[in-house]
């Protein structure tokens, strides 16, 4: 084994907090990384792994101390800005996430690439396009000149990729690289990083994902609360992992899960009644009659076909999964089933009365049969109500949001989306993520509806929320037969929570069927490469 | 808002209140009170600001000029946030076409500088206190309706709306329930902001001897009055502009406030 | 779309707009209470003849069919000809030309003057305490709110009764336009910097000055590379805006330190109803305003491709 590239011992980061208070972000943490070698650092938000990762390019910001802190034998615990300049991007590199931000979007992309390096201005240039060329990025020399608005994810993320590599660097540090890509473009990005190592650069890969992680890490480090909690080789953490809370991130990842199968398992005590209990298809209310039946909707903005000619049916009290990467028009067919985009062509209906095409008034008298919950739940809260005013203004249709009446109601609508009553008087930014969409599903079930539509309901929370939410959304169904349009990009999770499965690209449906049998015995090329691209539990490292 | 910001706001406001309000308890003397005797007396104990031309105290006079300053101010900005706010719903709500028509017209009168446009006005009407109001209302609608578009535009395209929508709200409980109040949020900063803007504009215009004639004690007026012995009575012109820039720039800064809080 | 037909385009709606504030303009002077011949024989204070006031309406065409006088309105518009004025006896466009080069020149110097400011505050106040931005914003917020007059009465006494190191009336000479361009650049400036800093703080928070720092850039670099362009490009949208409020500022300014220029004009039109002159000087600020518009437009074009556009991807 050769000698380790960064060595750090005891780190901790804080930062002043309110008043004379002392946030502690990050707790005598301790790695090291080898030349050749990838390192995983694992949490959820608020973990302290991004400001672990910023801490090895003195970028952390706050108070940094540490018993070793050894980048590249350079002793880096109280190096002056200068000399950390030095080692930023020619020694050790970062790839941040947020691809879209990360570039300035008023510079061409080969002055975000190559402006660092100490080159003339051509061969800057040319070096950005070299740069560019090693990363597969697609018509290099046209694209240099573009700035990052004019690129698509996928290219940006590549950008950016380009841009950490492009000074040679011994270290890099890849912080949620993945984040918010597309399954194929996740892979393409592990693969890229995976390649990294083979090159003999010591690699940081910091993310939220255990199962990407898992993809190109050697080893893992599991953060919580700014504390290392476990550590090991990436198999060891995968098969044995000793500490609860990693057992709890493994459990909450739903991959491989059956349907029904409780993704939350409560190691600690304080667990729910119902999370326990053992559920099964047996004990669903399924029928064979349909809840939404779509045919031939088509959408065009402009000259662009945003959906066309698209036709499905879900099942009472069944869950359609409707998977597709950013821009294939999965978001623009759920307006149109719910009434709030107009089709250019095509019908809805609803347990087989018309609900598209129809005048809004018209429309309204089924309303109470169709609901809806979307990414971002908080730009759908008034931010002027409360929650108790949210529920009793859905509660009551709109005609008040105080009436006493109906806060008995309000109450077991919060038990049923398991959250305590003491949040009837707090407002909805002051909940946390997974609060806010539990409130949004207790807001939806308020008319008691038949037929709930999901927008990437839980693109936005933490594997353990994440896991916690599709519980929640599995036991509602249970109880009461509520038809589920599930829509999100992640593979993994359509597969714990579809019956059926319809796969969109470019506006178009390109392949639907049961679910099993979409997931495993693929038909459509797109399908099959989008399986394909999913990470797999188990093959570690693509060698 | 910090405490002490707070506390400073309050304070302003309760002193601009009384002074526009019941100006004798600051300033118990009259404020066209003439003593030729006294004339263009610096500021000392007995008159704080000085004297003018004709021995007015012009302590007495700027605090008494409070009311008029602030109610051709409120009334410029409640006139052209009224056209703004009929305007902003029309655009927002109404058919494209229409929509389009309002906002080519709103860019025309946009495309005429703020104070061109009251002199403009007042080209029209003549000089004087009601059509210095109507100028610089209708010469700053424009601007609000502007901005009072584009917020309903972003309320009425929502996801909260859409929220509601899904739910069966009916058109007018959404107006009611989320467009209303989210607005009258939007409308108090923007009235704030307003006036302090307002006060400016109108003493400009009393300033250019097409306002308020003197010898009422109006902000603008006195700085009229004031320009021509700038020389040798300073502080005819130095006090009755201090408060100009108080009550504008404590105005900016509530109105700061106010958004801030609503966002 | 081609560069070309995107700035044909522009000027198209630019010319479409023009037509319709002279359309404005004309129809609101038909609103004007008072006979417009009087205005020219001197107001009603003259009590001129039947016969001249008669003369006068043959000359000015004031007794054609409104559509007419339309007509002849916009085809005299086309060819540059704003008619004649009522007081000084004299083609609007002559005096405009003559008064313009003065304007021109002080509002030019103040929005230079004003961007200097502006651009030193924002960059003070940014990278400042907390303490220091809060100074900022109050700098910031009482320079907008300090209006022209007074400011320029206050500069008066200041630089020229107390320390007499400029003169209070301009003079034609270079120390006679320092005091009339600050007094109109400080309260611009005070607009300006509030935006400047705002822009100016994103930028430098955001993930890409993250990046920047990460790949080994200064604190200097990330300000020049990064949050200098952020800072310029809304107040560079702004400048439309700056444009027209320095020519409101201008008709006090001028009329504060007895400058002639268009914005005294106006004032002394506005007073003597002398409507082809206030006419041609509102159309002539509104070409101006569109003028910049354009010319805004086409360098955002150039610093931001995509955005103007319209498009994402």
């Amino acid at each position: 084994m050769s000698q380790a590239a960064v060595e750090v011992k005891n780190l901790s980061v804080s930062f002043p907090g309110h008043g004379k208070s002392v946030i502690e972000a990050v707790k005598n943490v301790s790695f090291k990384l080898t030349p050749g070698k990838a390192l995983g650092i694992v949490g959820e938000s608020g973990s302290g792994k991004s400001v672990t990762a910023r801490a090895l390019l003195g970028l952390a910001g706050g108070q940094v101390t540490a018993d070793v802190l050894n980048i590249l034998g350079t002793d880096a615990r109280k190096l002056p800005d200068a000399q950390w300049r030095e080692l930023r991007g020619g020694k050790v590199a970062m790839i941040l996430q947020d691809a879209l931000n990360s570039l300035d979007p008023l510079r061409p992309i080969h002055r975000e690439i190559a402006d660092a390096l100490p080159l003339a201005r051509k061969a800057r240039k040319h070096a950005a396009v070299e740069a560019l060329r090693r990363v597969e990025m697609p018509n290099p020399t046209v694209r240099a000149d573009q700035r990052s608005p004019q690129l698509s994810g996928g290219m940006r993320q590549r950008a950016l990729i380009a841009q950490a590599m492009i000074g040679n660097p011994a270290v890099v540090v890849a912080d949620e690289a993945t984040t918010a890509l597309d399954t194929r473009l996740t892979r393409l990005v592990l693969d890229q990083l995976h390649e990294l190592t083979t090159q003999g650069i010591a690699l940081a890969i910091i993310s939220h994902d255990l199962a990407q992680i898992a993809q190109v890490a050697d080893e893992i480090i599991v953060m919580r609360h700014g504390e290392i909690v476990e550590a090991g080789l990436t198999d060891q953490i995968l098969e044995r992992p000793s500490h609860d809370y990693t057992k709890q991130l493994l459990a909450a990842v739903p991959a491989g899960v059956p349907r029904f199968v409780p993704l939350a398992r409560e190691v600690s005590q304080g667990a729910t009644p119902q999370a326990g209990l053992p559920r099964s298809e047996a004990s669903r209310k399924a029928t064979d009659e349909l809840a939404v039946e779509v045919t031939g909707l088509s959408k065009t903005f402009g000259d662009h076909v945003a959906v066309d000619d698209v036709s499905l049916s879900i099942g009472k009290g069944a869950t359609l999964g409707l998977v597709g990467e950013s821009g294939s028009g999965k978001t623009t067919t759920a307006r149109m089933i719910l009434g709030l985009t107009a089709p250019d062509t095509g019908t809805v209906h609803i347990f087989g009365e018309q609900f598209t095409p129809a005048k809004e008034i018209e429309r309204r008298a089924l309303r109470d049969r169709i609901g809806a919950i979307y990414q971002d739940p908080l730009a759908s809260f008034d931010p002027r109500y409360s929650v108790s005013q949210i529920l009793i203004n859905a509660l009551s249709q709109g005609t008040t949001s105080r009436a006493r009446q109906y806060r008995k109601r309000a109450e077991e609508l919060l038990e049923t989306v398991e959250l305590d009553s003491s949040v009837l008087s707090r407002y909805p930014r002051e909940l946390s993520g997974g609060q806010r969409q539990r409130l949004a599903i207790a807001r939806a079930l308020a008319p008691e509806p038949d037929i709930l539509i999901l927008d990437e309901p839980v693109s936005a929370l933490d594997v353990s929320v994440q896991a916690t939410v599709l519980d929640l959304l599995d036991r509602i169904q249970l109880e009461t037969a509520t038809s589920y349009l599930f829509i999100t990009h992640d593979l993994a999770v359509v597969e714990h929570m579809s019956d059926t499965i319809a796969v969109m690209t470019n506006g178009q449906l390109v392949e639907t069927g049961i679910a099993e049998q979409i997931l495993n015995h693929p038909r459509h090329t797109y399908t099959q490469e989008l399986m394909a691209a999913a990470p797999t539990w188990g093959i570690n490292r693509a060698s | 808002m910090t405490r002490t910001g707070k506390f400073l706001a309050g304070v302003f406001v309760a002193l601009i209140a009384v002074a526009a309000l019941f100006p004798s308890l600051l300033a118990p003397g009259s404020p066209l009170a003439v003593h030729p005797a006294e004339a263009f007396e610096s500021p000392s104990l007995r008159h704080p600001f000085g004297t003018d031309e004709s021995g007015r105290d012009i302590y007495t006079r700027v605090v008494h000029g409070t009311a008029d300053s602030l109610t051709i101010g409120l009334a410029a900005t409640g006139l052209g946030m009224g056209i703004a706010v009929v305007l902003g719903i029309i655009t927002a709500f109404a058919p494209r076409w229409i929509d389009s028509v309002i906002l080519r017209g709103l860019e025309v009168l946009y495309a005429i500088p703020t104070l061109l446009m009251a002199l403009i006005i007042i080209a029209f009407t003549g000089p004087g206190t009601t059509p210095a109001i109507i100028a610089v209302g209708l010469s700053t609608a424009p601007g609000y309706a502007r901005l009072i578009r584009t917020h309903l535009r972003t309320l009425v395209n929502s996801e909260m709306f859409d929220a509601a929508t899904v739910l069966g709200h009916s058109t007018w409980r959404k107006v009611r329930n989320h467009l209303v109040p989210n607005t009258l949020t939007t409308l108090l900063a923007l009235v704030t902001l307003g006036i302090g803007q307002a006060v400016i504009w109108a003493s400009a215009l009393s300033f250019l001897g097409l306002g308020t004639p003197p010898p009422a004690p109006e902000w603008g007026a006195m700085l009229a009055s004031g320009r021509t012995y700038l020389h040798f009575a300073w502080w005819m012109t130095v006090f009755p502009g201090l408060a100009i820039v108080t009550v504008a720039a404590g105005a900016t800064l509530l109105g700061r406030s106010v958004t801030r809080r609503s966002t | 779309m081609h560069i070309i037909t995107w700035l044909a385009r522009r000027v198209g709606a630019a010319a479409i707009l023009l037509w319709l504030v002279a359309t404005v303009i004309f129809i609101a002077i038909r609103f004007i209470p008072g006979d417009p011949a009087e205005a020219i024989m001197g107001g009603p204070g003259s009590q001129a003849s039947a016969e001249a006031l008669e003369a006068a309406r043959e000359q000015y065409h004031l007794n054609e069919p409104i559509l007419v006088q339309y007509g002849l309105y916009l085809g005299k518009l086309a060819t540059g000809d704003l008619g004649t004025s009522y007081a000084q006896h004299r083609p609007v466009a002559q005096v405009m030309a003559e008064m313009l080069p003065a304007t021109l020149q002080l509002t030019l110097i103040a929005l230079v003057i004003a961007w200097l400011i502006a651009f030193v505050m924002a960059a003070i106040a940014a990278r400042s305490s907390r303490i220091g931005q809060a100074m900022g914003t109050i700098i910031e917020v009482i320079a907008a709110a300090i209006p022209h007059f007074w400011l320029g009465a206050m500069l008066i006494i200041i630089f020229s009764t107390w320390l007499g190191w400029l003169p209070a009336v301009d003079t034609g000479t270079v120390q006679g336009i320092i005091l009339p361009a600050v007094t109109l650049a400080i309260p611009l400036s005070g607009f300006l910097a509030q935006l400047m800093r705002d822009s100016l703080l994103t930028a430098m928070n955001s993930p890409f000055a993250l990046a920047a720092r990460a790949r080994g850039a200064s604190e200097g670099q990330v300000f020049f590379r990064h949050g200098f362009r952020h800072a310029a490009l809304p107040a560079l949208n702004l400048t439309g805006w700056a444009v027209a409020a320095s020519i409101s500022g201008a008709v006090v300014v001028e009329e504060v330190f007895a400058r002639p220029g268009l914005g005294r004009s106006l004032l002394g039109a506005v007073l003597s109803r002398d409507m082809p002159m206030v006419t041609g000087i509102a159309l002539f600020s509104a070409l101006i305003y569109m003028v910049v518009m354009l010319v805004v437009e086409t360098i955002e074009a150039f610093i931001n491709p995509a955005a103007a556009r319209g498009d994402d991807q």
